[in-house]
């Protein structure tokens, strides 16, 4: 009897462990990889992948500090990925099983240096900015030729909100960018972590709270296609990718991106390993998979967002590496912002004060 | 022996996945945040004996609740999701009424099928159908298109993403909670004393008011408990369908949760809305109970 359970439990251990072997579960944003490169590597590395998707921080955030996800590779933001590697969350990566980061771009990996000293935990996937995606034709059409497309005068504005409120505004449901935005606008320091200064983005956001229709961070990007709404207040690729679909489907819709020349946030999203990640060995294949050049190059072509990864600049395409709005000029990177996380005590500030922005109370 | 399993079975039940996670949940809203896996503190370590198990409850504080009580967000939340929860409790009675007289009425070799009906829905994925509405009641969707080709507006109407969006979400999907325990209730009566009551000179309308309502009582406080229960703590449909000035507990709670990381915050005021639920589940019990002894 003893020996039939020890055997059996051997097996099913054994079992369990092979599946594991096989096996590598990502969890990424959503809208954020040419889905060809999923095929690509299940053929050439013979691993199965597990792809699931989010569509904010703060879900990811959740599940890493509750442990156990299951997950071998998740793509936080920067100031997420610090907060977690603090609480523990991420294991150090073996770079001797990543001979593809010769490939990284110091320009970036010198950024992202602030999140993650030296690069110990995570490798950059993709950046951008967080901007203003209009509807052009309608937004010229209510506010006329000189409407602001590049100014967050457009959307903090009230006078201007109040005209664009008929045809629709979102924002991003992100109170990490959108109180920084606003303490940027009114000329204070968006990486204030002094409760004090927090405080006065109310000042911005309540004059112009009953003209957004909706907070949200995905849902923009189908309704900027579709002409459902005029306004958001989003993410550079996302905006760009509803462009697209609006080209693609020929309905008349113009969609075009701004990085607010008052200044914007850039923000770097990071591939990193769980501590407790069931399969770290065939999670270091993906992130050296993804680190190809051709590889990599291949999903900024596809999701028109900007890579870290100097060596694949060859392979994108003109409308990605010469687009200002994907690659900013030198001049322009200037302009863009980075903020760092929040303490606890700050953070409760900062969501009390974005439910009050949202729901008015 | 076979007495007492009959018991054990739905009491261990009741214990594994009420008790036990009730449990857990109050524990976590008497602890105090902190940055690491899980991000609360104390957590309970077996290892350190006695000692350790002292430090833990002494630990253990009521600081959350006490929180609770200083921000006026936490309680017009609770009452704006009570508000929320009444009126579209009432919506569904209004449009389940009728629906569940005629199922009644209806001749009985038809009744599986109108059954058949109002269930169905229940076989496509919940997300999807409300999903679906947002396709419906978008500014480019097909009820504006639809308003628009007949004539009846001449600018699209501003549905989604407004407080009548999720009404329409939560009587949509509460229905077949409301017409199935009125249809029960309506199919039951007996019809010769509605001829009873017209023969003895009540008008149609008379008969129904003084004979068939009264008589669907029962039907109609089971329905209404079934809608208004889960609708208090509904997250799902005002986050889908609403905008940002649909304040309601559930999302309070996701963003202590996640916005906050603040999981003992989040269990505080879990533990208060189940609070808030125990007096209409124990009515909705007596009512259940009375039913059954006079039927019994």
């Amino acid at each position: 009897m003893r020996t039939t359970w020890v055997t059996m439990t051997a097996t099913l251990a054994l079992a369990a462990g092979m599946a594991h072997a096989q096996e590598v579960r990502v969890y990424n944003w959503s809208d954020y990889i040419d889905e060809d490169l999923l095929t690509k590597f299940e053929e050439e590395t013979g691993l199965e992948l597990v792809y699931d998707v989010f569509d904010s921080n703060e879900v990811l955030e959740t599940k890493m500090l509750a442990g156990g996800s299951g997950y071998d590779v998740v793509v936080p933001t920067g100031t997420f990925l610090q907060r977690q590697i603090s609480a523990g969350a991420f294991q150090k990566l073996d770079k001797s099983q990543l001979p593809n980061i010769d490939n990284m771009w110091d320009v970036i990996s010198d950024r992202t240096d602030k999140y993650d000293p030296g690069g110990e935990y995570a490798i950059n996937y993709m950046w951008g900015t967080t901007g203003i995606g209009a509807n052009v034709g309608k937004v010229t059409e209510i506010l006329g030729e000189d409407a602001p497309l590049d100014s967050w005068d457009l959307v903090f504005d009230p006078a201007n909100m109040e005209k664009l409120a008929e045809c629709g505004v979102h924002f991003l449901d992100a109170p990490a960018e959108m109180i920084p935005a606003a303490l940027n606008y009114i000329g204070e320091d968006p990486d204030s972590h002094d409760p004090d200064v927090i405080a006065k983005a109310e000042e911005v956001f309540m004059p112009i709270r009953p003209y957004i229709q909706k907070f949200h961070s995905s849902e923009y990007i189908d309704a900027l296609a579709n002409g459902d709404i005029c306004v958001a207040v989003g993410w550079s690729g996302d905006i760009l990718q509803a462009r697209d679909r609006a080209a693609e489907a020929e309905n008349g819709v113009e969609i075009a991106y701004n990085a607010p020349s008052e200044g914007a946030q850039m923000w770097f999203d990071q591939m990193a390993i769980p501590v407790d990640a069931p399969n770290p060995e065939g999670a270091h294949v993906f992130l050296n998979f993804i680190m190809d050049a051709e590889n990599m190059a291949q999903a900024s072509n596809y999701v028109y967002y900007a890579n870290g990864n100097k060596a694949s600049q060859e392979f994108l395409v003109e409308d990605v590496i010469d687009d200002p709005a994907i690659y900013p000029s030198e001049e322009a990177l200037n302009n863009l912002f980075t903020t760092t996380p929040y303490p606890q005590r700050v953070q409760r500030d900062v969501t009390r004060l974005w439910t009050k922005i949202k729901s008015g109370t | 022996m076979k007495r007492l399993a009959v018991i054990l079975l739905p009491y261990s039940w009741l214990v594994a996945l009420f008790l036990v996670p009730f449990v857990i949940v109050v524990k976590i809203s008497l602890s105090d945040t902190e940055l690491a896996i899980p991000p609360y503190t104390p957590t309970l370590d077996f290892s350190q004996g006695w000692e350790g198990l002292k430090s833990f409850f002494a630990a253990l504080d009521f600081e959350n609740f006490v929180f609770l009580s200083t921000d006026d967000l936490y309680w017009k939340a609770y009452l704006s999701s009570l508000k929320i929860a009444l009126i579209s409790t009432f919506a569904a009675l209004l449009v389940a009424y009728p629906l569940a007289y005629g199922m009644a009425r209806a001749p009985v070799e038809w009744r599986p099928t109108l059954m058949m009906l109002v269930i169905l829905p229940f076989w496509s994925s919940f997300l999807i159908r409300v999903y679906s509405w947002k396709a419906i009641l978008a500014n480019e969707g097909l009820l504006n298109q639809f308003l628009l080709w007949i004539g009846v507006i001449d600018s699209p109407l501003t549905i989604l993403n407004t407080p009548t969006a999720v009404y329409i979400g939560i009587v949509y999907t509460y229905l077949p909670f409301m017409v199935l325990p009125l249809y029960s209730a309506l199919e039951k009566l007996d019809g010769s004393l509605l001829e009873a009551a017209e023969d003895l000179g009540c008008t149609r309308f008379q008969a129904f008011w003084l004979v068939t309502f009264p008589l669907s009582r029962n039907g109609i406080i089971a329905g209404c408990f079934l809608v208004f229960i889960p609708v208090m703590g509904e997250f799902v449909i005002p986050a889908l369908l609403g905008g940002s000035q649909t304040l309601m507990i559930g999302k309070v709670l996701w963003e202590e949760f996640f916005s906050n990381r603040d999981w003992p915050v989040a269990s505080a005021v879990a533990v208060i809305l189940l609070a808030l639920l125990v007096v209409p589940i124990v009515l909705f019990q007596r009512n259940e109970e009375k039913q059954r002894e006079a039927e019994g």
